[in-house]
């Protein structure tokens, strides 16, 4: 039996599976984690599937090794995942700092279960959506992808490691408990219809290679351990070779190359899925499961004669700022669905900066959002009450 | 005194060719035990045979991490405490590439405990050098997991309460398949140490007794860093193939030194390709005498 890289074909499998069988598709052939609900499928397919096409499965001790563990495999010039929920999400923090700071390419998991602490682990949240973007201490920028079926747990694994390797950072794929362990069709086209992204390589000699000096687009070229570079990592503030650089005036040119790469680029990196904008009155925002209970809802919102939009976040980080307050501007009332108390709502109200009120639908986990839930908070709006 | 002016003007050194001589003056206090240490991994490094290109080095935090800045190798100053489990990664991504990991004490064995426990258990193909100078010196002397019972560090200004960890028996029980300890005045030992500890296949680790007197030895009245070491290698008893039980690191009574632990086991590697990739056929190609398990 030859195994396949790609399993191109059509397939009735569930978002942690299609997670795995993205990051293979996306090339990726490292894989260390440790066991946590509900990802631990996404780990479960790594360990059958990765040996069977040459690559690395490892369970390591901890998240934190784990997160450690595929840093090191990127180096090594292999494309790394880990997938985690909550807990394990805290755990790798710090070295999520570390990818960051170090700009080294892979792709964190998070299917997301409600917290805080150990919480409900079998059951459904939002809670993590502003600990992916803040929760490594320092400065920085960072994206994150929201899928909201298997088939996008799929695809937006591929957008995440190309993302990762463009833009030399880890990349959060914040998926969520329903998404992970929900079963649907998922389509893997034919592996050459997938696009790739690999990292830059250095064009000039080891004498004359800068390893952190960019290109005009804000990006360094990466040499892996073992092409002959001698490069020297670190997580000190660092200068264009690399080096330790224990100064404000260092600090501030590195921190804010990392911060303009993704904020100059925001155009490239953010996606978003708009329904019924041209004539929307009351726009939803959501994203992962949640947008799909807004869909239902502003569909059924249309039916009732209200108009009615949408607006599916597929990247929340960064967040479409531009987007909402273009359209908060012709809006009567936005409305942000999300399954925490209120984290994204605050970047809606951020970008929407007056322009038009802002609602909130939501509980703390446990459950998914019923789409009458979000029906009647449109009807509401529609009718002008807030 | 060498200054980063003054350094420019020197002739060059046999080992430069191994060093980030832009990056010199480095950073650690005089008499520190650390710069011995390094000396010496570069030396095993340059008669190892193995082309610098596919030797790297991975430290974590503290002063001992400040080694990965200094090697002209692909080197990796990464997180307190992590360096294991980056260098793992690593290794996984890269194995024909021979990895050397270098941290302090407080670093691999408080914070990092965990990983260096079940890095030896899996038999990573890694070489552990531990600068074990009985504080944590970077954060100006700190009690840690070596600091001996008794000693005055400056968050155990009456005297450490707790018993410290023996890294040599540790790392035998875990499963190391190589594991010696000398002090920094024993060079040459040391030396041949950590090149036996370099080609070893498996997980490696070499322990050095170092001074710190700008920290533990001022607060422990140890004297200068001539003293100290010295004090160290008074105290050292050589006893090679003993039991690493019987390897006792006591700085009051006697500081056991020697080859303790080199057997021969598989490593993560070598068991993950024979359970995982037996029913490959490229694999058995490529290994004819692996088709039964």
């Amino acid at each position: 039996m030859s195994a396949k890289e790609v399993k191109t074909g059509i397939h009735f499998i569930n978002g942690d599976e299609a997670c795995c069988e993205g990051a293979l598709a996306a090339g990726c052939r490292f894989f260390a984690g440790y066991p946590i609900t509900p990802a631990t499928e996404v780990a479960e397919s790594m360990s059958r599937r990765l040996p069977e096409i040459g690559g690395i499965y490892i369970q390591m001790e901890d998240e934190i090794a784990s997160m450690a563990a595929i840093l090191g495999a990127s180096w090594g010039g292999v494309k790394s995942m880990t997938s985690t929920s909550g807990p394990g999400f805290s755990l790798m923090m710090e070295n999520i700092g570390l990818g960051i700071c170090t700009e080294t390419p892979c792709v964190v998991c998070n299917v997301q279960r409600a917290g805080p602490s150990t919480g409900l682990p079998t059951l459904v949240a939002q809670g993590d959506m502003m600990q992916a973007r803040w929760g490594s201490h320092g400065h920085y920028e960072i994206i994150a992808l929201s899928p909201s079926s298997p088939q996008e747990m799929f695809d937006f694994t591929i957008r995440a490691f190309n993302l990762s390797e463009y833009y030399r950072l880890p990349v959060i794929l914040l998926a969520d408990e329903t998404i992970g362990h929900m079963t649907e069709r998922v389509v893997v086209p034919p592996e050459e219809e997938i696009e790739i992204v690999n990292r830059r390589k250095p064009a000039v000699s080891r004498e004359e290679y800068l390893p952190y000096e960019a290109d005009p687009d804000g990006i360094a070229p990466m040499a892996n351990c073992g092409d002959g570079y001698r490069i020297h990592v670190t997580g000190l503030t660092h200068d264009e070779r690399g080096y330790p650089a224990m100064d404000a005036k260092a600090q501030e040119k590195m921190v804010t190359r990392l911060v303009d790469k993704i904020r100059n680029n925001r155009d490239k990196i953010i996606s978003t899925k708009n329904l019924f904008l041209d004539d929307a009155e009351v726009v939803v925002v959501s994203y992962g499961i949640s947008a799909r209970s807004s869909m239902q809802a502003v569909q059924d919102a249309r039916r009732e004669g209200i108009k009615a939009g949408l607006i599916k976040l597929d990247t929340v980080w960064p967040f479409p700022e531009d987007l909402i307050r273009a359209v908060a501007a012709s809006s009567k009332t936005m409305i942000m669905a999300e399954i925490n108390g209120g984290q994204m709502v605050l970047e809606l109200e951020r970008a929407a900066c007056g322009a038009c009120p802002v609602r909130l639908v939501s509980n703390y986990g446990g459950a998914i959002l019923h789409p009458g839930l979000i029906l009647s908070s449109i009807a509401k709006a529609a009718k002008g009450k807030l | 005194m060498i200054t980063a002016k003054t350094a420019k003007n020197l002739p060059p050194h046999p080992m430069d060719s191994l060093l980030r001589t832009e990056r010199i003056p480095h950073i650690w206090c005089p008499g520190c035990g650390i710069g011995t240490v390094f000396s010496a991994v570069i030396h095993s490094v340059k008669n190892s045979g193995w082309d610098p290109n596919n030797i790297a080095m991975v430290s974590g935090i503290g002063c001992t991490g400040r080694m990965a800045g200094y090697i002209r190798l692909d080197s990796f100053h990464t997180t307190h405490g992590r360096a294991l489990p980056f260098a793992t990664g690593l290794k996984l991504a890269k194995p024909d590439t021979k990895i050397i990991v270098v941290s302090g004490d407080g670093d691999l064995f408080a914070i990092g405990g965990n990983h260096f426990i079940h890095a030896a258990r899996r038999n990573m193909d890694l070489t552990v050098i531990c600068v074990n100078n009985l504080n944590y010196g970077m954060t100006g002397g700190q009690q840690g997991p070596s600091t001996p019972l008794g000693a005055k560090t400056t968050t155990t200004v009456n005297g450490s309460p707790e018993e410290p960890f023996n890294f040599c028996y540790l790392a035998a029980a875990c499963g190391a398949t190589y594991v010696a300890r000398w002090t920094a005045m024993q060079v040459r030992s040391l030396r041949s140490s950590i090149s036996e500890a370099l080609d070893k296949r498996g997980f490696s680790f070499v322990e050095v007794i170092t001074p710190c007197p700008s920290s533990f030895g001022r607060r422990n009245r140890m004297g200068t860093a001539l003293e100290m070491l010295k004090f160290y290698h008074g105290r050292s008893v050589i006893r090679s193939d003993i039991d690493p039980r019987d390897a006792s690191m006591d700085i009051d009574r006697e500081i056991v030194v020697g080859k303790f632990v080199d057997i021969e086991r598989p490593t993560f590697m070598d068991h993950y390709e024979k359970v995982n990739r037996l029913n490959s056929p490229q694999w058995r190609a490529m290994h004819p005498d692996q088709k039964a398990r």
